[in-house]
């Protein structure tokens, strides 16, 4: 029926008579593009969300004026679009004394590393951008390159302060890695791959199945190590206003202020929210598979599942954020270095005795 | 034919970039290149189909060793004018290093008499080939001796690091969080009742 339109069907027949290489690199751009637009408009809709959900749990109403073209529906959901233009329209000031090259060259990296981590992310069971081999330890590779966009910001802007952001980035970036790398081994002994589909396809069969009961430790210092990893309170001592004015991006302003600091670390906090649930909450699994008949709608694994998990620990990241008070310094590195990691270790080690022992989900390995 | 332009495209950047670790003024900029240099190396080999290495390339060199560089050249204040007074001192010295390893390296690859058997078109990869599996079970099989040997090797690495740098020292106060945890308000508080003030 759709052929019927003649200039659907011109358009389809020049696309079948393309070769197929050049349909992927069509088809694959589109998708990448897709992905991206909807990282930076959820990363809009989550500073929205975060003033909105901090503001009621401190009694506080948070932003309820801008609303889109005027309709009374949603008070305040355009403010961060209103906040965008304002950012992009403000003038980018560069220091005298700054290293101009990097310090126009740190919102890239910090940018970039914080997009292409996407691309191995399974968001469905047939939507994942690139499915490869060693998913797990590209998102390894990827997640520490982050760093460096608040090194090299925290550098070139010559002054004080931004530096002791970028110290303090430094070092704790690289404490909660170790604790992260850890927590990820336990994954990978539970699902024998690297690769992010296989990962979440070996806790299918039913709620029980997840890696969540069985790595439990390792899920809550994953999802804790995330929010040191993120620079989010209560460990964002690289900001700490009280102390160190700003930190890393006190120097940055307008657009470069927006994609050094505010678009990473949104679009970080989704993406460890995202992984949290793929590692120990089965990704796009129904918790209900396998509880409930087959061809029920509800035990039907889609995106749906995986998008309600990451607005759970998203919520959860707001939630830790209104609730504790910022560690000092000294604090976070003993949490980070002596508890996250010796605990990452013995559940290591508990979890080799339960592959030994063939108990849970080794059990099928018998 | 795209494998060897990508190849040229990214040793041409690799070669610039270690030219900038040497010749560039500022010793942050140049860590900085070095960053650069270990992740072009990475996609190198990512081109030959070793993507395990390449990413653990990246994840320790690139997001974990380099970072800490960057974190003690920064915190250095290098006096770069006075480096660069010993250059002409040390020169020949750096001259007669590199005249001996670019030396090597012609020796090994342009007299091909050493019975190196050069590296021929790689068999072609089954579909279900997974490179991290294959580096698993030789590592774990073949070469399991060597492997530990070199775990052990760094685990004393690590030990004698960290004993060289724990100092106890004397008259300092230290946070000593067990002894904190376990203080109970009877240890701290006392209670005492005064008699109030009786009116005259």
């Amino acid at each position: 029926m759709m052929a019927h339109v003649p200039g659907l069907a011109w358009l389809l027949a020049q696309w079948s008579a393309m070769p197929a290489y050049l349909q992927l690199l069509i088809v694959k751009t589109a998708e990448i593009i897709g992905v991206m637009l909807a990282v930076v408009i959820s990363v809009a809709l989550l500073t929205y969300a975060e003033r909105k959900v901090i503001g009621w749990m401190q009694s506080r109403h948070g932003p309820n004026q801008i609303r889109i073209f005027g309709l009374p529906i949603l008070k305040g959901v355009a403010q961060p679009f209103a906040d965008v233009i304002k950012l992009l329209l403000k003038e980018v000031l560069v220091p005298s004394k700054a290293d101009k090259v990097l310090f126009l060259l740190a919102p890239m990296i910090a940018i970039v590393t914080a997009l292409t981590t996407w691309a191995v992310v399974p968001f469905s069971p047939d939507f994942v951008l690139a499915d490869v081999d060693a998913g797990l330890l590209y998102i390894l590779a990827l997640t520490s390159l982050g760093v460096y966009g608040i090194i090299i910001a925290g550098w070139a802007s010559n002054s004080k302060y931004a530096m002791l952001g970028a110290m303090r980035a430094a070092a704790q970036i690289v404490a909660y890695e170790i604790a992260m790398g850890f927590a990820l081994v336990g994954v990978l002994m539970a699902s024998g791959s690297l690769n992010m589909t296989a990962i979440v396809s070996a806790q299918s069969g039913s709620i029980l199945h997840w890696n969540l009961l069985w790595l439990f430790p390792l899920m809550i210092i994953y999802f804790i190590s995330g929010v040191a990893e993120t620079n989010r309170a209560p460990f964002d001592v690289v900001e700490g206003e009280s102390e160190i004015v700003a930190g890393f991006h006190v120097e940055y302003s307008g657009a470069t202020f927006a994609t050094v600091f505010a678009l990473p670390e949104y679009a970080n906090m989704i993406l460890i929210a995202t992984l949290t649930s793929v590692f120990f909450l089965g990704g796009w699994l129904s918790p209900f598979q396998g509880l409930v008949p087959a061809d029920w709608l509800l035990a039907q694994s889609s995106f749906l599942w995986l998008f309600i998990k990451i607005l759970w620990f998203l919520f959860c990241y707001l939630w830790i954020r209104a609730t504790f008070p910022r560690y000092r310094y000294d604090q976070i590195m003993r949490l980070g270095w002596k508890v996250f990691i010796p605990l990452t270790i013995v559940w290591i080690l508990v979890e080799c005795g339960m592959v030994a022992l063939r108990v849970g989900p080794w059990a099928q390995f018998g | 034919m795209l494998t060897t332009i990508l190849f040229y495209f990214f040793s041409t950047i690799l070669v610039g970039s270690a030219a900038g670790v040497v010749l560039s003024r500022n010793p942050v900029r140049a860590a900085l290149f070095l960053v650069l240099a270990f992740f072009e190396s990475a996609v190198l080999w990512l081109l030959l189909d070793a993507e395990f290495l390449a990413l653990v390339l990246v994840l320790v060199y690139v997001g974990a060793v380099m970072v800490l560089f960057l974190f003690v050249i920064m915190m250095l204040d290098i006096n770069v004018a006075k480096m660069r007074e010993g250059f002409t001192k040390h020169a020949p010295l750096g001259a007669v290093v590199a005249g001996l390893m670019i030396a090597e390296i012609v020796y090994v690859v342009w007299f091909r008499h050493l019975g190196i058997t050069l590296a021929t078109t790689a068999p072609p990869l089954p579909a279900n080939y997974s490179n991290v599996h294959l580096l698993g079970q030789v590592l774990y099989t073949d070469y399991m001796l060597p492997f530990e040997l070199a775990a052990i090797v760094l685990l004393i690495a690590m030990v004698a690091a960290i004993s060289l740098t724990m100092r106890h020292r004397t008259g300092f106060k230290k946070q000593d969080i067990s002894a904190q945890v376990a203080r109970r308000r009877e240890d701290a508080v006392r209670i005492v009742k005064v008699d109030s003030e009786k009116a005259s």
